[in-house]
């Protein structure tokens, strides 16, 4: 490890990442906050704890995931040789798989009976029900009303996991109002139940927590460029919500300063429209301090939170990972942002040319990377995470491509019921 | 003022002091003068008032919806202080500001405290911002004679409320049970053990609220805290009983004292 790695997970001030981070909780969660760090700092002392979590991801989430080189993508760009991470191929089709999974053991070491998780798209909250079921715990998904309507499909797939799935009608009705209701929630429970959180925010320890176990895409990352096509990529990409996928993928090319990190956020319908959800990229966020942790969040004079737009649920939010806000700061990070459109052009090049269905959200680093692609040289590589599959979000995915013929079929179906 | 020294000349008078609470802009400004007025004319001891935020985790649902309706209605800092200003000028109860730390860290600790005093507020409870991360705006606020109120809760260990202890000032909120604002809280032997705990801690008179909700509930405090807070209760009467419930209600509360 070097020093950069030193300041994630052997910060000078706990929980600190430069001037982000923190643990700005009501008191009530103190104790139960402490009582994580301990067990984390326990769990990732023992030597046998990282070879137990390899284990559970080889048996049950097809780890290590293989890195795929787009070599039609990359002819049809005519710029960079384009590799994708395929964090895609996951158990429950994304990255999130890392995170519940890890967290599934400290739960097993804490000894608490129920979990309980905020999701958006629903990606973390059907991986944190396989979870809950894979380990026999009781779980309760928290999800903003919004999402539960347009995200349908995963709460089938949860309930039918065992999860009790709760609509949140407060405030914006999505990601951000899950996470206030679980930190609601804990502030009951906590003593028999632990709070999943499913992206690197939140207080301290979330986003080291999160941060550990994600890193597992960079590490593999890494060894596999490495041995082909044996050179490290010259930049990294990886789209930007709460920012674990990114966090997790950047740690693995952290000390290697020749290699460039890239975050691409959700640009929605452009910066200067106001309906995005970016946060680094263009400025669009300050610092300020919600939801437990201190970070850059899109927010007005007076510090009330805006409201995001993305057409990806996954990335509609207001916060970002105070990790990457100190990469982003201190300069070892570079922030853009993609817009919808060109997330669905990007997602629909990936279709044709090379066979695999991207989720909206990962198709944001698709798209930025492809910007970025077509301007470099033939012998330069760029490596982009695929965080998740789509094929699941296909009522999303189908109502971005306005297809006439599955609307068609949407029609018949209702007209049997 | 001396907000320590004008709890324990009260307590001379009466056996508990009352602390009401009432979210600037909900249900809307001219109902909350309504609600001062009627805390005026009831003589309630202390009075927090709270500036919506969007992200309010430490209030339950009752609070959390009347938070974002008062934002949807606009609620600006410029109006709360406006609320703020006109009710300290009316009023002989001190008011304390209540929120969430974002609106401290966006207008700055200085700026934050200035706002304050020039409100004429005595001080402010935020319940994200723990002990250690307040220590420049404790400074600041001790300086303008503001007092940062602190929180002390049951999950706490005596090691965590002597910390926070260290740091009181004014009173210390000694918040009842676990949860989020809003629903009842038994008077209980447990929550006296934990009354003692908090007494063990600190110097300052204690405050206890979450759930409180009748007279009868601060007769049974008597004795044991210096002053029983009273939010949730107060509004869910408001919006579904209405104004003269809510007057019958303050004044029970009132009576409760004695
Ligand atoms: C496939 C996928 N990628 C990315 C994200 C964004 O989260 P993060 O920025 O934490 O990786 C999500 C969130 O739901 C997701 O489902």
């Amino acid at each position: 490890m070097g020093a950069l790695t030193d300041e994630i997970f052997a910060p000078e001030r706990p929980g600190y990442f430069g001037s982000f981070g923190g643990a700005f909780v009501p008191e009530i969660l103190r104790s139960t906050l402490d009582e994580l760090i301990e067990v984390f700092d326990e769990a990732r002392a023992d030597e046998s704890f990282w070879p137990e979590f390899l284990q559970v991801m080889q048996s049950y989430s097809c780890r290590p995931t293989p890195i795929t080189y787009l070599e039609n993508l990359t002819r049809e760009i005519g710029g960079a040789q384009i590799f994708i991470k395929r964090e895609d191929l996951n158990q429950t089709g994304a990255h999130k798989a890392n995170n519940v999974m890890g967290q599934g053991l400290l739960v097993k070491r804490m000894g608490k009976r129920r979990v309980i998780a905020e999701t958006g798209a629903g990606q973390h909250g059907v991986a944190t029900a396989t979870m809950a079921a894979r380990f026999g715990l009781d779980c309760t998904i928290y999800m903003g009303a919004v999402d539960v309507e347009r995200q349908r499909p995963n709460v089938f797939w949860m309930e039918q996991l065992g999860a009790t799935v709760v609509a949140v009608e407060d405030g914006a009705a999505t990601l951000k109002d899950a996470i206030n209701e679980c930190l609601r929630d804990w502030a009951y429970s906590m003593e028999d139940t632990h709070y999943a959180l499913g992206t690197a925010c939140g207080p301290h320890p979330f986003p080291q927590i999160v941060a550990y176990f994600q890193r597992i895409i960079g590490l593999e990352s890494r060894e596999q460029m490495l041995a082909c096509p044996a050179r490290l990529p010259d930049r990294v990409y990886a789209c930007v919500g709460g920012g674990s996928n990114a966090t997790g993928l950047f740690l693995g090319f952290l000390e290697d300063p020749e290699v460039e990190l890239v975050g691409i956020e959700a640009g929605g319908l452009g910066l200067s429209s106001g309906q995005h959800a970016a946060r680094l990229a263009g400025g669009m966020g300050v610092p300020g301090v919600a939801q437990g942790y201190k970070t850059y969040f899109f927010q007005n004079d007076e510090g009330q939170m805006q409201h995001t737009h993305s057409v990806s649920a996954g990335l509609d939010y207001i916060g970002v990972s105070p990790i990457l806000a100190h990469w982003h700061e201190c300069g070892r990070m570079r922030t853009e942002s993609a817009t919808d459109a060109e997330v669905i052009d990007a997602l629909k090049l990936l279709m044709r040319t090379e066979g695999i269905i991207g989720a909206l959200e990962s198709c944001h680093g698709l798209a930025g990377g492809l910007r970025e692609a077509a301007t470099m040289d033939p012998e330069q590589t760029v490596l982009i995470n695929m965080s998740g599959r789509g094929d699941k979000d296909i009522f999303t995915i189908a109502d971005a491509l306005d297809d006439a013929k599955w609307k068609e079929f949407l029609r018949q179906k209702v007209d049997k019921l | 003022m001396n907000l320590e020294s004008y709890i324990r000349e009260r307590l001379g008078e009466r056996k508990v002091l009352l602390m009401t609470h009432l979210i600037a802009g909900y249900p809307s400004l001219e109902e909350n003068w309504r609600m001062l007025e009627i805390m005026g004319e009831v003589g309630v001891d202390l009075v927090e008032l709270q500036m919506p935020f969007s992200e309010p985790v430490a209030d339950g649902p009752t609070f959390a919806r009347a938070n974002q309706s008062a934002l949807e209605k606009g609620i600006s800092l410029t109006q709360y202080f406006d609320l703020m200003k006109r009710s300290t000028r009316q009023f002989t109860f001190p008011h304390l500001m209540m929120g969430y730390y974002n609106t401290a860290f966006r207008l700055g600790h200085g700026a934050y405290c200035d706002a304050l005093s020039d409100g004429g507020s005595v001080g402010y409870i935020l319940p994200d911002l723990p002990v250690e991360e307040g220590e420049e705006l404790f400074e600041l606020s001790r300086e303008r004679e503001l007092h940062p109120i602190q929180l002390m809760t049951p999950t706490n260990t005596d090691q965590r409320l002597a910390e926070i202890g260290q740091r009181a000032a004014g009173f210390v909120y000694v918040v009842a049970r676990r949860g989020v604002t809003g629903s009842r809280t038994e008077i209980d032997p447990e929550l006296f053990s934990f009354v003692e705990r908090c007494r063990r801690a600190t110097n300052v008179p204690l405050a206890l609220g979450f759930g409180l909700g009748s007279g009868a509930d601060l007769k049974r405090l008597q004795g044991t805290v210096e002053i029983g807070i009273v939010g949730s209760q107060l509004l869910r009467v408001w919006e579904e009983e209405g104004e003269s419930a809510y007057v019958d209600l303050l004044r029970d509360l009132g009576e409760g004292r004695y």
